[in-house]
């Protein structure tokens, strides 16, 4: 695994957008380029003609793909990103951060792993969040034609839920619900035409290890209130406190599965770090994302990490509190994912 | 950190760049950088700034001596004289130029998957590469490049109608040079290490090893050596007999607590400017590995990102990635 060292400079963070064409990316991309935040964006897409806005630092990439030269098939990377980075760096003071759009069908792994495997990258530049815009009416159909369109869910941080305005209360509450099968971690917002507040989009810090706060499912919620109103919502989450159970659909995804695994104190680092670096090395390529924050015996530091497929980054974080439950929770998001063996070999690290 | 014996500290000047440099060449018998926003500073008695790519960076650069070639991020290839007069030679719409290469008249570019060469009389031939050709280097002779893209080197007569050779290689080759007797082929890669070929039956070659990307590469004039960065080292690599770096091990100099950025050949003698990551830059002669100091570290003013010497090998100019630029002028 590799440790990370502290930051010296401040990163350009980069913001990769994707999902199926027509959800909605473009309509987000443009309203983040013409809100008057006062950063400057320099951006990264497929197709110049889309954006609406007259915006200088546009650059057009290829999505080129290429296989690392170690035998592993999902070792992926984006070799055209690494060298529209090297470029852009060139004129570092012209923008604040990065937004790389991707195609309808990209498989986000590629774009996610060019920043743990290049080492100029990594110097210069921090991947900041990926985030999904899903189409509510027709994400149920893509979903089951189209494995790159489950590959974009599960991988987000954020996922936007996008044109809610064309689809029935009962229609959206069952497409979370599939969304949620799918990815339990990622924030979701409700939008129509993608009106979520830029705050929840950018500068989210989802790979930065410090802000490893928790790993919680997000809760679907069954509301009382009429969401065909207008209420001037601008896709903020419906997070209610009290427990329900009933008349809450759960889907099981038929192929993508998240598997979260947790014990009550240390784990013994001699044992958990050979384990969680065997498991990617030989799952990795049915491992999408993987998160953990860790109790590690003799260590008053939580350990965290998160991974790609096979890359996997963590370092010690913030000191356990006096009085702080100290526990370890791991998760994985993938396929073909032997739940059990996973289980058992996590729960075999205990201290 | 290896104590110098002598010092040449002293006989380097200050150049006032302002700038990032991209890259450092002569031009006539004037020093010339290329500055990261887009503008030539041209020395001489009277030094001046050309707007070779205005509102627009310098992303490769490329020069014989006689003119300097720039790409930019504005898709354009600019000529630019010793007298500071610029002419665009190739217009590519805003696709960012990504390499560049010129030997005799003829100058060659890329942007994207389209790779383009220019004979002295100006006949431009286009090839489409399998994906975006990343580096470009002319043979030493006929009328011929190695282009540089994923999973291998393509050999183009641009002048001929078949299809290029493809000497092939997974992963993602960056930068191609050939040596100087045209029998190697070497790309920088990706995934810091070098690849090569012997061209006459495409035996490849690995030289692995480097902690970083290793993208300054630089032949010696009798063509026996090939210099390398991308190491707390310069990573020398032999090539004078027929098996070239097979089955040998590399030669080292200039080892010290600092990765190298840069590395220039000098055009007569076996010595090697080196530039590192903390700005330091010195001389190192191959044969005994002697080292003389040319300038001190000075990391906050970046990474050594351009050397070269003049024709005569009287002078090296340096310039940083921190606007730092130099210009050394070896003693009598």
């Amino acid at each position: 695994m590799a440790v990370s060292p502290a930051p010296a400079i401040e990163k350009i963070p980069v913001t990769v957008l994707t999902g199926y064409l027509g959800a909605g990316k473009t309509t987000l991309l443009n309203r983040i380029l013409s809100e008057p935040h006062g950063k400057r964006y320099a951006v990264i897409v497929n197709e110049f003609g889309e954006i609406g806005i007259d915006n200088e630092l546009v650059v057009g990439a290829d999505e080129e793909v290429f296989e690392m030269n170690n035998g592993c098939i999902c070792c992926t990377v984006r070799g055209d990103l690494i060298r529209i980075l090297e470029g852009l760096m060139k004129r570092k003071g012209k923008f604040d951060a990065i937004i790389v759009e991707t195609t309808g069908l990209a498989d986000p792994a590629p774009v996610a792993q060019t920043f743990f495997v290049d080492e100029d990258v990594q110097k210069t530049a921090r991947l900041d969040a990926v985030v999904t815009v899903a189409d509510a009416k027709w994400l149920a159909a893509r979903l089951r034609d189209a494995p790159e369109a489950k590959n974009q869910i599960a991988f987000a941080d954020v996922i936007i839920l996008n044109k809610t305005d064309l689809v029935t209360p009962a229609e959206l509450r069952e497409v979370e619900a599939r969304i949620r099968a799918i990815n339990p971690y990622a924030k979701l917002h409700r939008a129509r035409k993608c009106d979520v507040a830029i705050a929840d989009v950018l500068e989210r810090r989802a790979f930065d290890l410090d802000r490893i706060l928790e790993i919680e499912p997000e809760f679907l919620t069954v509301d009382d209130h009429d969401h065909d109103n207008d209420h001037g919502h601008h896709g903020h989450d419906h997070h209610h406190d009290h427990d329900h159970g009933h008349g809450l659909k759960h889907y099981h995804d038929e192929d993508m599965q998240s598997i979260s695994a947790r014990l009550d104190g240390d784990l013994d680092p001699n044992k958990f770090m050979p384990w969680i670096n065997q498991l990617t090395q030989t799952m990795g390529p049915n491992i999408l994302r993987c998160k953990g924050i860790v109790s590690l015996k003799g260590d008053d530091k939580r350990f965290v990490f998160q991974g790609v497929h096979m890359m996997l980054d963590g370092e010690p974080q913030r000191e356990w509190r006096p009085g702080e439950k100290r526990e370890s929770k791991v998760v994985f998001i993938g396929r073909d994912l032997d739940e059990e063996t996973i289980r058992k070999g996590f729960l075999a690290c205990a201290a | 950190m290896t104590e110098a014996s002598t010092s040449l500290t002293e006989h380097v000047r200050s150049l006032e760049a302002g700038e990032n440099v991209v890259a450092a060449a002569f031009l006539g018998d004037a020093p010339a950088l290329a500055l990261a926003e887009g503008q030539i500073w041209l020395g001489g008695d009277d030094p001046m700034r050309v707007a070779a790519h205005p509102d627009a960076a310098i992303l490769v650069v490329a020069g014989d001596g006689q003119r300097l070639l720039t790409g930019g991020d504005d898709g354009r290839v600019v000529s630019t004289s010793p007298a500071g007069v610029s002419e665009t030679l190739a217009d590519e719409k805003g696709r960012w130029i990504d390499a560049l290469a010129t030997r005799g008249g003829a100058v060659a570019w890329s942007a994207g998957k389209q790779a383009r060469a220019r004979d002295a009389a100006g006949v431009v031939k286009s090839w489409t590469a399998p994906t975006t050709v990343r580096g470009m280097a002319f043979f030493p002779k006929g009328y011929r490049l190695a282009l540089a893209h994923y999973n291998g080197l393509s050999l183009w007569f641009p002048n001929a109608a078949a299809e290029p050779t493809l000497l092939e290689w997974k992963g993602s080759h960056l930068d191609a040079t050939i040596s100087p007797d045209g029998r190697f082929a070497v790309t920088s890669m990706q995934e810091n290490a070098l690849h090569g070929w012997r061209l006459s039956d495409s035996r490849n070659m690995r030289m692995t090893g480097y902690p970083g990307k290793t993208r300054s590469l630089a032949w010696s004039h009798d063509g026996h050596w090939l210099a390398t960065s991308g190491a707390d080292a310069c990573v020398v690599w032999p090539f004078k007999d027929k098996d070239g770096p097979m089955g040998k091990p590399p030669r080292e100099c200039g080892v010290r607590p600092s990765r190298i950025t840069q590395v220039a050949f000098h055009p007569r003698a076996l010595v090697v400017a080196l530039g590192y990551a903390d700005g330091l830059v010195l001389l190192c002669r191959l044969g005994d590995g002697a080292e003389i100091l040319v300038r001190s570290p000075a990391p906050e003013a970046g990474a050594v990102s351009a050397l070269a010497w003049d024709e005569r090998g009287s002078r090296l100019l340096i310039g940083t990635d921190g606007a730092f630029a130099g210009l050394l002028t070896l003693p009598a």
